[in-house]
């Protein structure tokens, strides 16, 4: 297999983090869960990032996603430095520019599948009959467009998965972060949510997944790991050219 | 997000939740039915008292012997002197004196028992004039009144009040029966309509005789001039304050007293009104009160739960976090889920209150009395209950970090 072209957009990249640093201070303890993390996304690109327990890829997928800011460093968004923002301005820039997807779907259980896609919209502003058009439309896209009106527990776990990944869709996001999005799921149903991943992919969508399975990274692109709160580039190149 | 949306996943919220939510609601519900049944009841009976002693006359002054106006050394309060004379009666009568004053009804009142037959019955003898029957607003519902050829003569006639009629004489007539009263014989010449009783006397149980009669054969010897209390009628409601005045200067002229000293008191039927309603209102508002604390207790139950629904929902308030929701849009979420439970508790306990409004009186035998006001009112304080319910659980819900909320299992 050879590398796959790179897209044009590739001199612009969509995310790009600085030097980044995490402390926690937990009580007296400070904890370095980041240090000094550097590494840029291009548009269209579908990157895995993958570490053991305890190397940070958490602490890397919540700032990536904007539910957590860093204490050094800086982190650039869709060209906007969202490293040193206020709360409320973070809460907008996750609701028009990240779609995620967790290890446990977080669909509302009383709501149908429909209305937990439309849901981001609701914050956005959206219209009533626009939400319900896009939802319908995000849905159809994973190939839901038959269980719009199931709950979440009428589902199966792909199914869930599948729902999360149209309500990451639906707000149309500069980047999709999937935080272990086959970690509940059996060895099929990860399949076919890493086959609509790749998918996504080919239609020019960005895409970074956190992982510590190896064989569900190497579906991505470009592969950068993650030890100790660094990436570790040797690690990372070496996987870059599997797909 | 607009108020609508904010509306609708309360609403949601609280419908997939659907037990935990009636029993928090109950919680309110029960506290502002009690509010507004006890108000209720207090209004009602004030509505009540307030109705009897308008029954009674409303330009009505009564005069009474002592003062209550105590400035210095011993003087002996309202009805413990007899200072009153039928002479004060005939000076307030006159047109040039009192102008204001419509009618004078001097009354001297004594205990007395009454025989028809074998049948006893101790009840009060009043000696009056035939004015008294317009001054009380009085009417019969069988023959008629004394007239002032009676009073005159002093005819031994007498007018009884229902239940002394039906005590003396059971269910037979008693019109033109006789009367035995302190050794006199006396015709009944009518009967009065009932009045139900005031807050101080029975109203139907009486016997009313010529004033000169009760004074020479009823109250035996002694003055006998001497009354009791002087019913004044003003000559409209606007005119009771000159009345007033009028009586009030015209009786420190034949008794020749001083303000400072005056040996009687000019009371109105407002002044009446005003004491025999502050009792009920106290008890009202000692009701309401205690039903306030319900209220207070159900508006904790609010709170609580909202604090129990912050944390069970810790994922869910992450995840809306995560997917662009700020801090102010989940404070508001849960600031109107708090006021939706408070006000559906409110509209459900109105219900009830109304409810109970009906079906009370038939067991407590006191009118219950619902205000539109009070209705509104405490619609507005469940409402004001939520909303400070649940002030605390949102912010907290707000101030909750997404990644915290989305890690928690």
């Amino acid at each position: 297999m050879s590398t796959l072209p790179i897209p044009d957009e590739v001199t612009t990249p969509i995310l790009r983090l600085v030097d980044v640093g995490k402390v926690y201070a937990t009580g007296a303890v400070e904890v370095e869960a980041l240090r000094g993390v550097s590494m840029e996304v291009a548009r269209g690109e579908y990157v895995a990032i993958i570490g053991p327990s305890g190397s940070g890829k958490s602490t890397l997928m919540h700032i990536l996603g904007c539910l957590d800011v860093p204490t050094t460093g800086s982190y650039d968004l869709a060209g906007d430095d969202v490293s040193a923002m206020s709360e409320d301005a973070l809460a907008h820039v996750r609701n028009r520019q990240i779609g995620f997807v967790f290890q446990q779907f977080n669909l509302l259980a009383s709501l149908p599948a429909w209305r937990n896609v439309e849901l981001p919209l609701c914050y956005s502003g959206v219209g009533r009959a626009e939400r319900r058009e896009r939802a319908m439309g995000a849905l159809k896209r994973v190939g839901l467009g038959d269980r719009v009106d199931h709950r979440p527990g009428e589902l199966s776990g792909g199914q869930q998965q599948r729902v999360a990944v149209a309500r990451a869709l639906v707000t149309d996001p500069a980047l999709i972060l999937a935080d272990e999005p086959t970690g509940n799921l059996d060895s099929h149903s990860s399949a076919d949510v890493l086959r609509l991943f790749a998918e996504l992919h080919d239609q020019g969508r960005t895409i970074v997944l956190i992982t510590h399975e190896r064989e569900v990274a190497e579906s991505a692109q470009r592969v950068v790991r993650i030890l100790d709160g660094q990436v570790n580039s040797a690690a990372s190149s070496d996987l870059a050219s599997v797909r | 997000m607009t108020w609508g949306e904010t509306i609708r996943i309360a609403l949601d919220a609280i419908r997939s939740r659907r037990m935990r939510s009636s029993l928090t609601m109950l919680g309110i519900l029960i506290g502002i039915a009690a509010v507004m049944l006890t108000v209720g009841l207090g209004q009602g009976a004030q509505a009540q008292v307030s109705d009897q002693i308008n029954q009674l006359g409303s330009n009505l002054l009564i005069v009474s012997p002592g003062s209550t106006t105590t400035t210095s050394g011993i003087r002996g309060g309202r009805g413990s002197a007899s200072t009153l004379t039928t002479r004060d009666a005939t000076a307030l009568s006159s047109p040039v004196v009192a102008p204001d004053i419509a009618k004078v009804a001097p009354v001297a009142t004594g205990s007395q028992s009454l025989t028809a037959g074998t049948t006893n019955w101790t009840t009060n003898v009043v000696g009056t004039t035939p004015d008294w029957l317009p001054v009380r607003a009085r009417s019969l519902t069988q023959g008629r009144f004394f007239t002032t050829a009676e009073l005159g003569d002093a005819a031994s006639v007498t007018v009884l009040g229902s239940t002394t009629a039906t005590e003396l004489f059971g269910g037979r007539d008693a019109l033109g029966q006789s009367v035995n009263i302190n050794g006199t014989t006396f015709t009944v010449i009518g009967i009065l309509n009932t009045a139900g009783s005031s807050t101080t006397t029975d109203e139907d149980d009486q016997a009313l005789v010529p004033q000169t009669t009760y004074s020479s054969r009823v109250a035996g010897s002694g003055n006998s001039t001497g009354i009791s209390t002087l019913y004044i009628e003003a000559r409209s409601t606007d005119a009771l304050s000159a009345a007033y005045q009028e009586a009030n200067k015209a009786l420190m002229g034949t008794h020749g007293v001083t303000a400072t000293a005056a040996d009687f008191t000019i009371s109105s039927q407002q002044s009446l009104l005003t004491t025999a309603t502050a009792t009920d209102k106290t008890l009202t508002v000692l009701l309401a009160g205690v039903a306030a604390f319900s209220l207070l207790v159900g508006g904790i139950g609010v709170m609580n739960i909202m604090l129990v629904s912050v944390t069970e929902r810790i994922r869910e308030i992450g995840l809306r976090k995560a997917l662009g929701a700020t801090p102010r849009i989940v404070r508001r979420q849960f600031l109107v889920e708090a006021s939706v439970l408070g006000l559906c508790g409110g509209v459900l306990g109105i219900a009830l209150g109304l409810v109970g409004a009906q079906i009370l009186p038939h067991f407590l035998d006191q009118p219950v009395t619902i205000s539109p006001v009070v209705g509104i009112g405490a619609l507005g304080i469940a409402l004001v209950i939520g909303i400070v319910a649940g002030v605390y659980p949102a912010s907290r819900a707000a101030r909750l970090a997404p990644i915290d909320a989305l890690r928690s299992e």
